[in-house]
């Protein structure tokens, strides 16, 4: 997919930009600019299934917030969760950080591979279902490791669970978020060990 | 004011100030990249680290504020230890690629390196490499060399009023670019090479040119458009390699128009160097005893009211003078300088200056523009307007074509001038009213009633005054005021050029006229062209008398407010080509009645007595007298108003002939072009 020549918010997206906009005083609606740029980023990938920044919406938002489209350009480059570029449906974004490591990534990046059929970071799947991503700490670390798909997270992976997940992916399904081991929220595995009224 | 101590030494700075700033104070030299006293601090360089005492670590003296009693050090070990550091970090990255990179000899990277700098690396992992941009013409650059000091984003935001810079991605993949490739849509842009510390933005014309140890360099001004703005020639041998801007804080701070700067190689194109005379309908070489023989031939029958007399947008007072009394000589006062024909009253100077003064701008509170595009029309005075914009409660009233971005908010009030009565609001309440004409707000039939509407207007807002003169002609070219000053104006019984077109005379005489269209000028007229140019009227020449161009002559220019400025030669003229005064003296000889001057001395004393000025530098034009210039303020037409420079890069016959510019045409947008 190359860059659109056109880009419109759509009613969904502009509802939203209403509630987004008032929350900064008159003046200030630069202050705007990630929460629209994530719209951007939502609305492309409900209408296009692609969940990524074309350059023309870029300037669109400049053009709403009043601010030069260098500066959009600046902020959503500088975040990383921006996607400058277009990505598959699904967003695979395999954290790499210490715990997760220590705990398995590499299995995850394995089987995201294997499953996804990806070369490795930063390469989409011919089929356009997939853009494999290295990310740094999620703040899931207890849950490790940990892979985000798009804004989900799923933890406690390992190599089977992950082909699973993504398998599912493929036939359209959204798997429950969370543990994959039914681990309860961050409880420790196995479930309660204090309170469970066995201490007296 | 606060006091503190610098290396033990006691200053007093104003509260508020930097550390950096009272270490100046103190005559310390603090090294630095990012700070740069024209622009927003950003303190991202870390270069200026200081010690102050109590602080637990160096500071960046450059975005520390001063506070009482506090106790600077500029030189300690740890001062200079933390320097060094610095210094290895921003060299980590750097291609260290000085022999080939024209930075070399005037980089501040590379001077700072021999204070600070380690003789070797220790960083043995790969350099990052970053790909160049491109961001237009006239800027070269290799972005491996950037330091990200942000000087150009800032410059090109602040100054400038383009937000087209910026830094993309992040850490290690830190950008500094459009992110789109384009070009800057500035008049500027050649600023940012002077601001980048570094060779990361050069001159894309002077690239792998010359070193800058091997430049004769000139200190000169400008003459392209009416600012007059400080500049210094670099030349190696015959020719111009570049030109620079030299700091006038009156005139141009420290900046630089894009054509100013970049449109000198126009100088060794289409010259005119050797004289021409037509024979048969076709222009021959000829020497100069013959060209002066055809003129003189041709001009000794005619009664003195068959001759005229044209002066161009760049010619110097020198060449003015003479002319003039040549003219007076042979019984004429058919002179004119206003090629664009602008209803300029010339009986007083308030009618014809910026009489603010350019540095006016900065205390002026409220302005109107009236039929002018200043940004085309003089960009480094836009640059000021600016400024003073930036600095707050500054209403800018625009009378002229809609969809004209000048880089800050205007209350567009109207196209035509009838909109002129309405700017009466923006100036109500300010203590330094100010209207800003322009001259090709005067060049229509309507013109003198347009002057006087807007002297009317500023009367009016009570902008006239012995301590404040708010009316302010915007001139276009630097030869344009002097010329006014030595009243090259038609006399009593004299033709305007309007007058002596289509055959009003016998014989003209254009000096550097380059600025109308010479098919208006009668068939039968004879033509004697002087000037360095072959452009538009050359063509229509019957004798034609090479001149010199402003970087060859040592020569008098009169700016936009009336500061009359020294040129100085830098070069030769190329050829048989000579000083235009010295040609207008010669060829009075071989009429036998020789212009009594032959130094440029006397030719100086005479412009004097002709003009006080000319003796005393510059005087701000104080309003004793209300009364306005000629001209009847009912008489406005309704016609719109019209940009009188269409295209600022191709506005003289200069930079018609410059191939830099020709590529600015081509690629670079209008600026009128609204976004
Ligand atoms: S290009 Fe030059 S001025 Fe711009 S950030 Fe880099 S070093 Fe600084
Ligand atoms: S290390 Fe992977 S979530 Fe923290
Ligand atoms: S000059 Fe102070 S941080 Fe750059």
């Amino acid at each position: 997919m190359s860059e659109p020549t056109e880009f419109s918010f759509d009613a969904d997206s502009e509802a939203k930009i209403t509630m987004i906009l008032a929350r900064y005083p008159e003046g200030k609606q630069a202050s705007a600019v990630i929460p629209l740029l994530y719209l951007v980023q939502k609305q492309m990938g409900r209408l296009t299934g692609s969940a990524w920044l074309p350059r023309v919406a870029m300037d669109v938002v400049a053009d709403r917030l009043g601010m030069a489209p260098i500066r959009v350009y600046e902020v959503a480059t500088f975040y990383l969760m921006f996607n400058t570029k277009p990505i598959g449906r699904y967003h695979l974004q395999v954290c790499g950080t210490t715990p997760c490591w220590l705990r398995g990534s590499d299995d995850v990046l394995r089987a995201c591979k294997d499953a996804g059929a990806l070369k490795g970071y930063g390469d989409s799947s011919a089929d356009g279902l997939f853009t494999l991503t290295e990310v740094e700490c999620l703040g899931g670390c207890v849950n490790a490791p940990v892979l985000q798909v798009d804004d989900d997270y799923y933890e406690d992976l390992d190599y089977a669970r992950t082909v699973a997940l993504i398998e599912a992916l493929k036939r359209g399904e959204r798997p429950p978020i969370g543990s994959s081991i039914g681990r309860q929220t961050s409880a420790p595995e196995g479930g309660p060990m204090v309170l469970t009224g066995a201490e007296n | 004011m606060t006091k503190l101590f610098v290396d033990g030494v006691e200053v007093e700075v104003p509260a508020g100030s930097s550390v950096l700033q009272a270490c100046e104070v103190a005559g310390r030299e603090i090294p630095r990249f990012c700070y740069h006293e024209r622009l927003s601090v950003a303190g991202n360089c870390r270069m200026c680290l200081v010690e102050v005492e109590k602080a637990p670590k160096p500071v960046a003296s450059c975005a520390y504020p001063v506070a009482e009693g506090m106790k600077v050090f500029t030189d300690t070990p740890m001062v200079r230890n933390a320097r060094r550091n610095v210094m290895e970090f921003l060299l980590i990255n750097h291609p260290l690629d000085c022999p080939i990179c024209d930075q070399g000899g005037e980089c501040d990277l590379q001077d700072q390196a021999v204070a600070y700098g380690k003789d070797g690396s220790r960083f043995l992992e790969q350099k990052r490499a970053v790909k160049d941009k491109y961001v237009g013409p006239l800027i070269k650059t290799i972005m491996n060399r950037c330091i990200h000091c942000t000087r150009c984003i800032r410059f090109a935001t602040e100054v400038a009023g383009v937000p087209e810079l910026g830094a993309t991605g992040r850490g290690e993949n830190m950008e500094v670019g459009t992110y789109v490739e384009k070009a800057l849509t500035t008049e500027l842009a050649g600023n940012l090479i002077d601001l980048c510390p570094v060779g990361a933005l050069t001159s894309r014309p002077y690239a792998f040119v010359s070193r800058p140890w091997e430049l004769r360099k000139t200190d000169s001004v400008d003459v392209l458009d009416a600012v007059g703005a400080a500049i210094r020639i670099d030349t190696r041998g015959p020719e111009v390699l570049r030109i620079l801007p030299r700091t006038n804080e009156d005139v141009n701070e420290e900046w630089l128009g894009d054509r100013s700067r970049f449109s000198f190689d126009g100088l060794k194109r289409k010259r005119l160097d050797r004289p021409w005379i037509r024979r048969d309908g076709k222009l021959v070489a000829a020497s100069w005893p013959e060209a002066f023989a055809a003129i003189a031939e041709k001009l000794k029958p005619l009664s003195g009211d068959r001759i005229g007399a044209v002066a161009g947008d760049l010619v110097d007072a020198e060449s003015v003078v003479a002319l003039k009394d040549l003219m007076a000589g042979l019984g004429s006062e058919n002179l004119d300088c206003r090629q664009d024909g602008a209803a300029l009253d010339a009986s007083r100077r308030e009618f014809y200056v910026f009489g603010s003064g350019i540095a006016g701008i900065d205390d002026a509170d409220a302005l109107v523009i009236i039929g002018s595009n200043p940004r085309t029309e003089a960009p480094v005075l836009n640059a000021r307007i600016r400024k003073r914009w930036l600095a707050g409660k500054f209403p800018v009233g625009f009378v002229g074509p809609a969809g004209i971005d000048l880089t800050y908010p205007v209350t567009a009030l109207g196209e035509g001038p009838s909109a002129i009565a309405d700017a009466a609001a923006i100036l109500k309440d300010a203590k330094h009213p100010m209207v800003l004409v322009g001259r090709g707000a005067l060049a229509r039939p309507d013109g003198a009633a347009v002057a006087a509407a807007a002297w009317a207007l500023l009367r009016g807002a009570e902008g006239l005054r012995a301590d404040w003169n708010g009316f302010c002609v915007l001139h276009q070219f630097g030869g344009q005021v002097g010329a006014l000053d030595l009243g090259f104006v038609p006399g009593p019984q004299g033709r305007s050029l309007g007058g002596m077109l289509g055959g009003g005379v016998d014989a003209l005489w254009l000096l550097g006229a380059d600025g109308f269209d010479p098919a208006l000028i009668g068939p039968e007229t004879f033509v004697i062209y002087q000037g360095h140019h072959g452009d538009r009227a050359a063509s229509r020449a019957d004798v034609i008398l090479p001149g010199a161009a402003y970087t060859e002559k040592e020569a008098t220019y009169v700016n936009t407010e009336g500061r009359v400025q020294r040129g100085r030669a830098a070069v030769a003229p190329p050829g048989e080509a000579r000083e235009d005064w010295r040609i207008l003296r010669a060829f009075s000889a071989v009429l036998g009645t020789p212009l009594p001057y032959d130094t440029i001395e006397a030719v100086r004393a005479r412009m004097a007595a002709v003009n006080p000025v000319f003796g005393s530098g510059f005087l701000t034009a104080a309003c004793s007298d209300p009364a306005g210039p000629a001209g009847d303020p009912a008489a406005l037409g309704d016609a719109p108003f019209v940009p009188p420079i269409p295209v600022y890069w191709q506005a003289d016959c200069i930079s018609r002939a410059s191939a830099t510019m020709a590529e600015c045409a081509r690629v670079i947008p209008p600026a009128m072009a609204a976004e």
